[in-house]
């Protein structure tokens, strides 16, 4: 037996999250100590959740087991927690980014001092973390949906933490009641695979999908998605993502997007690699449906991201565009391992990770910056932002690392992950299945497209956020956010870049991860040195530290150069160009505005809806002029509203049943009674 | 091949040649419109001016204003060590096509947010319809460049032109006509030629390129030119090498590449003339009808992949 750190970190750490948050909850009215010790047991959680997932992926699982067990019929299970390579994987996300989150933290809820419980906030999210790392660590079905459940309640009641604003209350009441439609679809399809098992533990699900029927199989695959796909945000199951990730607390939202939709990603890897397992060109299908979906949904998601004005709404459906491309990898590994090609399914599945690891830095780093602007300014309104790098330099500086890198600028990570997934959908030409070749070309199409517009998203974003001059007084009055939360963020933008730098280094491990799902393993070919290359030999290569380094070479001749040649010469400061009419924030291009073109090139998916109205007063001289724009929230109106109807209108239909007396009530329970005994005699 | 010291000679080559296409392309319009025009050398001229003159920062603009032309410049570099020019041969291991195409997107968005930067409304206009052009025509681009990587095996710029010469005439498929065709419209709009685009304009409401680089002055516009003549000549470069990169040297021997720089030229030449005669024949379109010529050219471009697994 090896004696692994991780034994004795691991209790730990569920002390620490336990300890932490419910004396936060007793140190309630003394704001310091409490925010000290809620955020200094998530940091310490973190660290140690960090250490323990390097031990794994370098030493081997993890097994720890309380010793309760329990019996639900004739199956008994234990508490058992079991890290291995693919859980380790994900734990290390988990707490790389709760890490700076805690620290971040620490300046973010000064703002909730007086106005909500710093206790209860403090524990809430030591039990989200804790929730979360138990999610990815379970070792039978039943601690993951007792887990799966508390992060469910843990982040419904932190999206609903600023409870005196009802638009708040009711976001957390959507994103609570289609969790629960998830997790009951979620429920259903591990009991079917606990059934064919007859045992609850993971190791004994298995290749359990080498057991079971074709029907059983392909309705526990469908269940999987459609249940985590909830969870993950994927289109049309994401209505709640855009509404309940703005709602939380910034620190919480970038929890949310950053690693807990994540969650659902490492399930569907789990159930589906590792349980039902992808066997043979018959469950091509499946990949296939997925890069559908996925591509759908990450188009989609970018595109309402474009004329979006709330900043975390915009964040949000990006994050359901991330979750799209990740699951374009996803299907393709499935693709590729259904036709038995294990190395390209090795490909797509590393690239499938990475990109979850990246994503949950970049956005998480982006969504503690909007944190940052919503603390400096009180507003989530692009349209009343700007000209904040004068006024919050670092945090400019630092956002701008967290915009680079989700819009794939080489040599940032978000370039490297997406590098990656290109090359594993071109690599689809070596299947000879024409069909599946022209779907997979279709994936390849999407993903440009969706990557081009996320740039054109961020651009907006940032210009409008950060640069030229204020929009209103509160931008005009914003100041430098706390250290402790530039702090946070300069911890995720490092982390933004170096993981794109090393990125040949950290390939290997994540090879390591999926070398036991895919039966393969790839690392020595993809990762040579400092080179990136695809298994297929001399495919294509790229190397993202040669790339930097040249960058770092060729920028400061540049300027060598620039100034040099011609003389130096003077650099007056003076206004901006302005056609002789003095320039004000009103001549500024809008948020609004600046999406205007593309709204119109895409109108036929928004069907945005306009209207002037011209008002003539006593003067005929002056008039005032009103323009209004509005995007019809298609999913909510065409089919969750019509959905909601007919369910209200059954339950009232069957209200009828309910009279109030209590005589009615008796008969009810008689007539029950005697069918019941009619049929059970 | 990848071989350093080439990549930074055909480097050094597209960079030095940059100014000239645009001369170029200048002077024949002239001489369609029955004009005499600027002399071929005069961008170099405008260039060695404007790195004499002092130059305005706007007050409002911050360190992106900065920054962004050593960045635009910087990314055409690296991408110049990517491009085979007359031999077959680039920076491989730095990166393949799609981190060229990256390093265009890096610069585009430098750009555009400079053009926000100082707030004036020109800027955000250019930016604003710089961006709409470009999410349509990135991935047009994307997909005629994988085109010719699935014909060829390979992503890598040197080694699709490696195969293309190699193999000869028996690889020229409609693959290769179709995304040539959409990659031809798509250097007409990332490069701000007409119909997309007026580069000759200063009518504000017109412009899109310019407007974005109307606050810069002095170094930091010679710069911006430069990097947008060589973004020029980089987009007519992976033109012929990723598509028909026929007389183009695969050994470093004198009489291959003597050819190969022959080819080049008369390549770039031939190019020139192109913009230069749609330039004199067709008007600028009006923005809103852009958007179908941008998805002719994506359509073009998936086409073009399609037909590689149908045909």
């Amino acid at each position: 037996m090896r004696a692994l750190l991780g034994d004795y970190l691991f209790p730990l750490m569920v002390i620490l999250a336990l300890c932490g948050g419910f004396s936060a909850v007793m140190l309630n009215s003394r704001n310091k100590a409490c925010i000290g010790v809620a955020f200094g047991a998530a940091a310490a959680f973190s660290a140690c959740g960090i250490m323990v997932a390097i031990e794994v992926l370098v030493e081997g699982p993890l097994m720890l087991s309380l010793p309760i067990t329990s019996v639900i019929g004739q199956l008994s299970f234990g508490f058992n927690i079991v890290v291995d390579q693919l859980s380790a994987f994900f734990l290390l996300v988990i707490c790389t980014l709760a890490l700076p989150v805690s620290i971040y933290s620490v300046g973010y809820v000064k703002e909730y001092e007086g106005h909500y419980g710093l206790g209860r906030f403090g524990l809430l999210f030591n039990l989200f973390l804790l929730s979360m790392v138990l999610v990815v660590t379970a070792g039978n079905i039943i601690v993951f949906l007792i887990a799966w459940e508390l992060m469910s309640l843990c982040s419904y009641f932190l999206v609903t933490f600023e409870s005196r604003d009802t638009e708040k209350a009711s976001a957390g009441l959507l994103y609570l009641v289609m969790t629960h439609i998830g997790s009951a679809l979620i429920m259903l399809a591990l009991l079917l695979l606990a059934f064919q098992a007859n045992s609850f533990e993971f190791s004994d699900l298995k290749n359990i999908g080498l057991f079971m029927g074709v029907d059983v199989r392909s309705i526990a695959f469908i269940l999987l998605l459609l249940g985590f796909g909830t969870k993950a945000g994927i289109v049309p199951l994401h209505v709640w993502l855009p509404k309940a990730h703005p709602a939380a607390p910034s620190n919480i939202s970038a929890l949310m997007s950053g690693v807990m939709i994540k969650t659902a990603i490492y399930m569907l890897i789990r159930t589906y690699f590792d349980f039902l397992g992808i066997n043979g060109p018959g469950d091509a299908w499946l990949g296939l449906l997925f890069l559908l979906i996925a591509s759908i949904s990450a188009l989609i998601g970018v595109l309402y991201a474009l004329v979006e004005k709330d900043i975390k709404r915009i964040l949000a459906f990006s994050s359901i565009e991330n979750v799209g491309i990740i699951l374009i990898a996803f299907g393709a590994a499935m693709v590729f391992k259904a036709y038995g090609l294990n190395e390209l399914a090795a490909l797509a599945l590393i690239a499938t990770l990475l990109h979850v690891f990246f994503h949950s830095l970049f956005k998480g780093l982006l969504f503690l910056g909007a944190g940052s602007i919503l603390h400096a300014t009180g507003t989530r309104n692009l349209e009343k932002l700007g000209g904040l790098s004068h006024r919050m330099k670092v945090t400019s500086v630092l956002f701008f690392v967290g915009v680079l890198s989700i819009v794939a600028i080489p040599p940032f990570n978000g370039f490297v992950s997406e590098w990656l997934i290109f090359q594993s959908l071109l690599l689809s030409f070596s299947l000879n299945d024409v069909l599946v070749n022209l779907l997979v070309a279709t994936a390849l199409g999407m993903l440009a497209l969706t990557g081009a517009l996320a740039a054109t998203c961020f651009v907006r974003f940032y210009g409008m956020a950060f640069l030229a001059r204020p929009r209103s007084r509160e931008a005009a009055e914003a100041k430098e956010v706390p250290r402790s939360m530039l702090l946070g963020m300069a911890v995720l933008a490092a982390l933004c870049l170096l993981t794109g730098l090393l990125s040949t280094y950290i390939i290997p491990t994540v090879d390591q991860v999926t070398a036991p799902l895919v039966g393969t393993s790839i690392a020595g070919r993809l990762a040579g040195g400092l080179v990136l290359q695809t298994p297929v030999s001399s495919f294509s290569s790229m190397s993202p530290i040669l790339i930097s380094i040249v960058l770092l070479v060729a920028l400061p001749s540049i300027y060598l150069i620039a100034t040099r040649y011609g003389g130096r010469r003077s650099e007056r400061v003076g206004d901006t160009w302005d056609c002789g009419t003095p320039l004000s924030e009103r001549n500024e291009y809008t948020p609004t505005g600046f999406t205007q073109p593309l709204k119109r090139v895409f109108n036929g998916f928004y069907h945005s809806k306009t209207s002037t109205s011209i008002e003539t007063g006593s003067d005929p001289y002056l008039r005032k002029l009103s323009f209004e724009t509005s995007i019809p929230e298609v999913f909510e109106d065409y089919l969750y509203r019509p959905i909601a109807k007919i369910v209200t209108g059954l339950a009232r239909k069957g209200g009828v049943i309910q009279t109030g007396s209590i005589q009615a009530y008796l008969a009810y329970i008689f007539v029950i009674l005697l069918i019941l005994l009619v049929i059970f005699r | 091949m990848n071989d350093p010291l080439l990549a930074i000679i055909q480097a050094a080559l597209i960079l030095g040649l940059a100014p000239l296409v645009t001369g170029i392309i200048r002077k024949v319009k002239a001489v369609l419109q029955s004009r005499q025009g600027p002399p071929i050398l005069q961008p170099y001229y405008d260039l060695q001016k404007l790195f004499r003159k002092s130059s305005v920062v706007s007050s409002d603009a911050s360190w992106v204003s900065i920054i962004t032309p050593y960045v635009c410049m910087a990314a055409m570099v690296v991408a110049a060590l990517l491009v085979p020019v007359f031999v077959t041969a680039s920076f491989g291991s730095l990166g393949d096509l799609i981190v060229v195409v990256y390093l265009f997107a890096t610069a585009r968005f430098f750009m555009a947010l400079a053009a926000l930067d100082a707030g004036s409304t020109f800027g955000g206009m250019g930016s604003s319809r710089e961006m709409m052009i470009s999410s349509i025509i990135e991935p047009a681009i994307l997909l005629a460049i994988f085109s010719a990587a699935l014909i060829t095996g390979t992503t890598d710029l040197a080694g699709i032109s490696q195969v293309l010469v190699v193999g000869g005439y028996d690889l020229v498929r409609p693959t290769l006509f179709l995304a040539f065709a959409a990659f031809f419209i798509a250097t007409l709009a990332e490069n701000a030629r007409i119909p997309f685009d007026n580069p000759a304009t200063h009518l504000e409401l017109t412009m899109i390129h310019e407007a974005m680089l109307l606050e810069y002055s002095g170094k930091k516009l010679a710069l911006m030119e430069m990097a947008s003549m060589t973004k020029l000549v980089l987009f007519i470069a992976i033109a012929w090498s990723a598509f028909f990169p026929f007389g183009m040297a695969t050994e470093v021997a004198i009489l291959p590449v003597a050819i190969g720089l022959i080819a080049f030229l008369v390549k770039l030449l031939l190019f020139a003339l192109a913009i230069a005669l749609i330039e004199s024949s067709m008007s600028k379109m009006r923005l809103f009808r852009l958007p179908n010529l941008l998805t002719g050219s994506f359509i073009l471009a998936f086409l073009a992949v399609m037909s590689f697994y149908i045909l």
